[in-house]
């Protein structure tokens, strides 16, 4: 019994980790440069020649970008300072509105994006594991679904006042469908492979198959639809803010402040310009990182390389 | 025609980018005549399969090219030829018939028109005229009703009248050369007989070089004319079919004929252990007529079935695809619920008590898959995989993996590779693995459900010995569900056949092999390939 018979050797380790994978994707690339760029911003606002988002300035009313301002500090003296995105109908200043909005907009991308992908992977893992459990998930699923996303957050905007935890939860509801039927997909594949079944002969307990064995297949398209669901949210905050019901009007977001630029559009098209500039940086942003987390994460393509 | 139909001369494919070896095929030289079937044999990886690629000029184009050599048709030179060319030529002077029929055919195109295609394409016929081709095809594959088929989509068709519509479609312009790429492997025993009569049929008439790629030596016994075998690329051996498999020249050729299970069983004293597993009448029903769909259908997968298995004794369910052998076996460990009827282990009815109870019985059932590569998790080590049983019946960490390495040896691996992930194993020592996983179990019932199936000759035998090895070893009890009659006859104490989910014939191997009774038992005999031959029975195992 000493001999030991090897057919063909053990194959060394051969594929390099996804992480490694992932910096040769230009999308990776772009997208993560693009948003430690804005989240960097988002931290150190203050410290980026900002000054208070919220202080009214009547004096200095939409002035053009460049203008130079001056202000009134806390201790009484009077600064001189460069308006660089120019000033809104308020006389608040344009470029502190917008660096300090990408902290709301950040907040609202990112804790969407994981409350739906736990909210949805739980449900997700029961729906397509217990058989019984699966058709009456998917109806209310369904119904969810049935409810268009802007109709849901008017609605729970009116019935609890406006705050940055209302527009989370309206944005979050809509997108748990979404998350639920793809992990549910997963599971239902998952679950006939025979590294499953046999783990079910081992005795292994229901909890820890999903966790060991379930589980860590749906890691990859929930990172992947995360960041999706992150690009979507950002949008989405911004479209309800503009509409006047998403986070109060007082507080800085990039659909605030177009919100308050839109009657004056024709003239002083720069309170629109910049927080829309970088809306729509940001989203391309996560799309593309999403994009290229797709590719390089997808086992079938991870084969190829 | 003077001058073979298909030769290969010096043929090199190189593969791009980092493979374990740098050439698919290397230095090759293959001819085949006309009115000649030349089968290439050899294991996984030998290059089988790239070499009909080459020929049809259908490598993948980022992968591997051809480095050198030549490849001529009817005296025509074909690596040189552009994709337009060489698009002529496929279907009118070359045709391949492919290994699945399922997914060789679009699931959303009549037969008919898939074989019409071909005509579309190549010959300026109108439709009448073409269906009138297809359907003179169709009655040479011999379809029945092909008025009727001509119209009917894949699904419709069993996998045997597929592969006949893939052969009518590579025929119907009567090329001089068809490749048939491992074309009976997804198929039935039976069924496989009545493609390889086809095949020979069809290339009689019509004087057609066939170039018949198989890893089954018994395929090749039934139609080759000559052989190639095949290994890494190389080629080991070639000659005529009765030089070849009578008297081998090279070590390789007798090693994998000597590793194909003979249908002689071996003799066996019975077997009076304990009974440990008893089944009786079975039943697993699909599908239930309900308020709501009164005409649903209903599958009787297993019908009837009772057996007993002893300590110390295989009980092999042999069948096609569809008889329920399969699911007899899911439902003795319970991955599936039988509809009614009792399984005992030990004397305790398991399909009485719930998944709850039954866990902690699951120690006593262990099943090996057919798939080793599907059967481990690819995200864990092979270490966990064997301790996770174990700890899930409250064994410590350390003694777990004692266990573990001890069972390793026995499996004939190494104990360092508990820390290796399973893709860095071949596709035979994940088997091990799987073996491994379910002794560490201490099982009293060892379900294996085509545990060979999927492994080369030669590793399939390794596997066998070591699973039978086992059994005597831990005095187990087998049920061993396989649908190659030349393994049972190996490994298996009892046999029982079974047919559309029932029982028809049971009895002890020599007894059903010697003399079976049932028609069905009978007409599975006969199909078996090349079930007259003995392979170089008498040399010495892997010289």
């Amino acid at each position: 019994m000493a001999d030991v018979i090897l057919d063909t050797p053990i194959a060394a380790p051969a594929k390099p980790a996804a992480t490694f994978r992932n910096l040769h994707n230009p999308g990776v690339v772009f997208g993560t440069t693009v948003i430690l760029i804005v989240l960097l911003m988002a931290l150190l606002a203050p410290w980026l020649g900002t000054i208070d988002p919220t202080a009214i300035n009547p004096i200095a009313r939409n002035k053009v970008p460049g203008a130079e301002l001056s202000l009134r500090t806390d201790t009484g003296e009077r600064i001189k300072m460069i308006a660089l995105f120019g000033t809104d109908g308020l006389g608040r200043d344009v470029y502190s509105r917008v660096v300090y909005g990408a902290r709301i907009s950040l907040l609202v991308g990112v804790s969407v994006a994981l409350i739906s992908v736990a909210c949805g992977l739980f449900i997700g893992l029961l729906a397509g594991f217990f058989r019984i459990l699966d058709a009456i998930i998917m109806r209310v699923m369904d119904g969810l679904m049935a409810i268009p996303a802007i109709l849901l957050a008017i609605a729970m905007v009116s019935l609890f006042r406006s705050s940055v935890l209302t527009v989370i939860i309206a944005i979050t509801v809509p997108q748990i469908p979404g998350v639920v039927r793809l992990v549910r997909s997963i599971v239902l594949s998952v679950r006939e492979e025979p590294y499953v079944e046999a783990a079910v002969t081992l005795g292994t307990s229901t909890p820890k198959l999903l966790w060991r064995h379930v589980l860590p297949n749906t890691i990859a398209p929930m990172i992947v639809q995360g960041t999706f669901i992150c690009a979507a949210a950002i949008l989405v905050e911004a479209i309800l803010s503009f509409l006047g019901i998403g986070v109060p009007p007082e507080v800085p977001t990039w659909g605030n402040i177009m919100a308050e630029g839109r009657q004056v559009f024709s003239l002083f098209p720069h309170n629109i310009i910049y927080p829309g500039v970088f809306l729509a940086m940001t989203i391309l942003a996560v799309n593309v990182l999403g994009d290229g987390m797709r590719d390089t994460l997808d086992p079938k393509m991870a084969k190829r390389v | 025609m003077a001058g073979p139909v298909l030769e290969i001369a010096n043929l090199s494919v190189a593969i791009r980018g980092s493979g374990d070896r740098p050439h698919a095929v290397r230095g090759i030289n293959i001819t085949v005549g006309a009115n000649e079937i030349v089968c290439v044999v050899g294991e996984s990886g030998a290059g089988k399969s790239v070499t009909a690629q080459a020929v049809m000029g259908l490598l993948p184009k980022n992968a591997m090219q051809v480095e050198t050599g030549s490849i001529r048709l009817q005296g025509e030179e074909l690596t040189t030829k552009s994709d337009a060319e060489l698009r002529a030529i496929r279907g009118t002077r070359m045709a391949m018939v492919f290994q699945e029929p399922m997914t060789a055919l679009n699931p959303v195109e009549r037969v008919g028109d898939q074989i019409g295609e071909v005509l579309e394409v190549h010959t300026d016929l109108d439709p009448t005229e073409r269906r009138k081709r297809v359907l003179e095809i169709m009655r040479a594959v011999h379809l029945p009703d092909p008025e009727q088929m001509i119209d009917a989509y894949p699904h419709q068709l069993s996998g045997g009248q597929r592969q006949r519509i893939m052969i009518a479609a590579a025929l119907v312009l009567d090329p001089a050369l068809l490749i048939a790429d491992e074309p009976t492997t997804a198929l039935d025993v039976t069924t496989q007989a009545q493609i390889l009569k086809l095949v020979r049929e069809l290339q009689c008439r019509k004087k057609t070089g066939v170039l018949f790629i198989t890893h089954d030596f018994g395929v090749v016994s039934e139609i080759a004319d000559r052989v190639v075998v095949m290994r890494l690329g190389s080629i080991m051996e070639q000659g005529s079919c009765e030089e070849v498999l009578r008297n081998p020249r090279e070590d390789y050729t007798k090693m994998l004929l000597a590793a194909v299970p003979s249908m002689t069983p071996p003799m066996r004293s019975p077997v009076s252990g304990a009974v440990v597993l008893q089944t009786e009448k079975l039943f697993k029903t699909y599908g239930r007529r309900s308020l709501f769909q009164p005409k649903a259908r209903i599958v009787n997968a297993v019908s009837d079935v009772s057996l007993t298995v002893r300590r110390g004794e295989t009980l092999g369910i042999v069948g096609e695809s569809g008889s329920g052998k399969s699911t007899v076996a899911r439902c003795v460990a319970r991955l599936v619920e039988p509809t009614s009827g009792a399984v005992r282990i030990d004397n305790v009815d398991i399909a009485s008590i719930s998944e709850a109870k039954f866990r902690s019985m699951r120690r006593r059932v262990q099943f090996v898959f057919q798939d080793p590569y599907r059967s481990l998790n690819p995200r864990r080590t092979v270490g966990e995989a064997i301790i996770e049983g174990p700890m899930n019946f409250g064994l410590g960490r350390k003694e777990a993996l004692q266990r573990a390495r001890d069972l390793m040896a026995v499996v004939q691996l190494s104990p360092d590779a508990l820390d290796r992930y399973p893709h860095q194993f071949s596709g035979g020592q994940r088997q091990r693995i799987c073996i491994a996983r379910a002794l560490a179990m201490e099982p009293e019932l060892l379900i294996g459900d085509e545990p060979v199936s999927a492994l080369d000759v030669s590793v399939q035998d390794q596997v066998l010995r070591l699973l039978d090895e086992v059994r005597r070893k831990f005095n187990l009890a087998v049920l061993f569900i396989t649908h190659d009659l030349r393994v049972a006859a190996q490994v298996c104490d009892r046999i029982a056949v079974m047919q559309r989910g029932v029982i028809v014939e049971q009895g002890t191997t020599s007894e059903v092999f010697a003399a079976p009774r049932h028609e069905y038992t009978k007409a599975l005999f006969d199909a078996a390939p090349g079930r007259n031959r003995e392979f170089f029975a008498g040399a010495a195992a892997g010289a």
